[in-house]
């Protein structure tokens, strides 16, 4: 176990609620958090963020699933998990023994599914808010990604935020293959969202030369790890300008304390580790104390002084 | 399909840890390299069966993929592994040299289950899988089981671990598909005139020979248990991408993780045919659209 102590303040919040570190897991990189614990002190990073959690259970895609590409991986899992009986069952319940804080990713593939899972996690004990993927790209058609339009991904967050627990921070999930993301940030935000998760994968492709046929089953994959990275900060860059007051969840190639620090003066108060777990599964503590010294060296005696810097 | 004949392997007795350790010892072994590492932790841990993972590359490295190995042996403060190199990350690996560091995650996986005392056992080997075996061979002799083990590969310079296996097996065959080592043929030959005398049944290698001898066994009643060698990212369960279609305790198949289900699965557990493929039937595939035929 790895003490998270730091003389830097690294207390912030997802919405209006507090977390002791802002460094937390990504959806679809830490499973549920059980296979973390002989790594990570689960109680002390800032949240769990969970896979996506669906109204049914779902088997996934067939494989194989996972390309490894120039500093990152092509993934086409398909949301594979228990559905949201075996996470209410199972899973959070374990997280609640531990001490864990839960950020719930919810997906499905109509509006009503969106809002039935969040009026389910109402009230659940280790439930601390939730992240509305409406972004993933492994989805049968293009045509079912809601963040690639601001009206669909605005249905969506407005019956979330409607169904869901008051105390929950809903967070909206964003695609950065859009030509304006802003666009996008800007209408969740309009429709209830507290604050915003960026960035989910980019569509992606790699074809095998010996078969010349594409590596996944799914065909096409989402792309991942530090070759996203000056994508996703962008993305964090132009939000944050356009709408300083929304808080932001920055996730997309962060393997180190200085890229997390990277993404905290683009304007994101908390950030998420994902891909980089794969290759180091105590990534995310690591990343928190390599972001304590890298804020502590800056002069900077807490992270909310950093949030958004590159700006001013 | 009828019910199975094994139950699932349990999980191994200890969590793994994660170290940076240093490689004690080098030596090519025909087209594979041998690494000793100096890792007490993992090796007082290990169980047969198990594996460790790698990250390849230094920490500079734009390969972020953990690279997944089974155990060929521990004990002494001492993990060995058989790095077969074909890849850029499995190429550094068998490039590292005596005193060379590396970052490493085991034990993973569940190993083995161990027959009742006394059960003679057949263990079969294909290429560099074989060195998964040399542990499981050194604990069932020590409880009292009749060891035979049968080494196959393409050729000589592919063949594994023989030495290691002939000095605590009773009885070691090896065979290469190209005649120039032991018997020509594959492994399911010499499998087929040995299982009659074997209570149980342990194999690692590719799939197409786990398959040979899982069904070998099966069609027999012998239990048999498959070490299977998916490809990992993550190798600790989170990443979901080396899942296979695996018969449940409770009859129904579900996409199982070969890094946290596995890699230890009982042979007429793993559904062979639909590898690969997502089967209507599999827990969840109606949410996929799939539905009954």
């Amino acid at each position: 176990m790895t003490a998270l102590d730091t003389a830097v303040d690294m207390r912030t919040a997802l919405g209006a609620v507090q977390i002791p570190s802002p460094v937390l897991t990504a959806s679809g990189c830490s499973a549920f958090g059980r296979e973390l614990e002989p790594f990570v002190d689960l109680a002390a990073i800032g949240a769990v963020v969970t896979k996506s959690v669906q109204l049914r259970p779902r088997s996934g895609r067939p494989t194989p699933r996972m390309a490894e590409t120039p500093s990152g991986m092509l993934n086409s899992i398909g949301l594979q998990g228990p559905g949201i009986d075996g996470l209410l069952a199972e899973d959070l319940p374990w997280l609640v023994e531990r001490g864990a804080r839960a950020f719930v990713s919810i997906a499905g593939t109509r509006v009503e599914n969106f809002a039935e899972l969040a009026a389910r996690l109402r009230g659940v004990p280790g439930v601390l808010g939730l992240e509305v993927n409406i972004s993933c790209p492994n989805v049968e058609s293009r045509g079912e990604v809601f963040a690639c339009d601001p009206v669909a991904a605005s249905d969506v967050i407005a019956a979330v935020r409607q169904a869901a627990d008051p105390a929950h921070p809903v967070y909206a999930k964003l695609s950065p293959d859009v030509t304006d993301i802003v666009s996008v940030a800007r209408a969740v935000t309009d429709a209830g969202a507290d604050g915003l998760s960026m960035i989910n994968t980019l569509l992606g492709l790699v074809i095998d030369p010996d078969t010349m046929r594409p590596v996944l089953g799914g065909v096409t994959g989402g792309l991942s790890g530090p070759a996203i990275r000056p994508v996703a900060l962008r993305c964090v860059w132009q939000v944050h300008q356009a709408l300083p007051e929304v808080p932001i969840l920055g996730m997309g190639g962060i393997r180190s304390g200085l890229d997390a620090l990277q993404f905290v003066l683009a304007g994101a108060s908390a950030v998420s580790v994902g891909t980089a777990v794969f290759n180091d599964p105590s990534a995310v503590a690591r990343v928190h104390e390599e972001l304590a010294a890298a804020l502590a060296q800056r002069g900077f005696a807490s992270l909310c002084e950093a949030v958004g810097y590159a700006h001013r | 399909m009828s019910a199975p004949i094994t139950v699932p392997a349990p999980r191994a007795a200890h969590p793994p840890v994660q170290r940076v350790v240093a490689v004690r010892g080098r030596r090519s072994v025909n087209a594979y390299v041998e690494l000793s590492l100096a890792a007490p932790e993992i090796a007082e841990r290990a169980q047969p069966g198990q594996f460790v993972a790698f990250a390849v590359g230094g920490t500079l490295s734009a390969a972020l993929l953990r690279r997944s190995i089974a155990i060929a042996g521990a004990g002494d403060g001492v993990v060995t592994v058989v790095v077969a190199p074909h890849g850029p990350g499995s190429t550094w690996l068998a490039g590292l040299r005596e005193g060379d560091t590396v970052d490493v995650v085991g034990p993973l996986g569940r190993p083995f289950p161990l027959p009742e005392p006394g059960t003679p056992s057949l263990l079969v080997g294909g290429g560099y899988g074989a060195a998964a075996l040399v542990g499981l061979a050194e604990r069932l002799r020590a409880s009292g089981s009749a060891v035979t083990a049968i080494a196959g590969a393409a050729s000589a310079d592919r063949l594994c671990s023989v030495e290691e296996l002939r000095a605590v097996a009773d009885d070691v065959v090896v065979t290469t598909d190209d005649g120039s080592a032991g018997r020509r043929g594959w492994v399911s030959e010499p499998a087929a005139d040995r299982i009659g005398a074997a209570g149980v049944v342990y194999a690692c290698g590719p799939m197409g020979m786990l398959r040979a001898i899982g069904e070998l066994a099966t069609a027999r009643g012998i239990p048999s248990y498959v070490a299977v060698e998916e490809s990992m990212a993550c190798g600790i369960g989170v990443c979901m991408t080396c899942v296979l279609p695996i018969v449940g305790e409770d009859g129904r198949t579900r996409f199982s993780r070969s890094c946290t289900e596995g890699p230890v699965f009982g042979g007429d557990r793993v559904r062979f045919a639909d590898v690969g493929t997502l089967p209507w039937d599999v827990v969840g595939a109606d949410a996929m659209g799939v539905v009954a035929p």
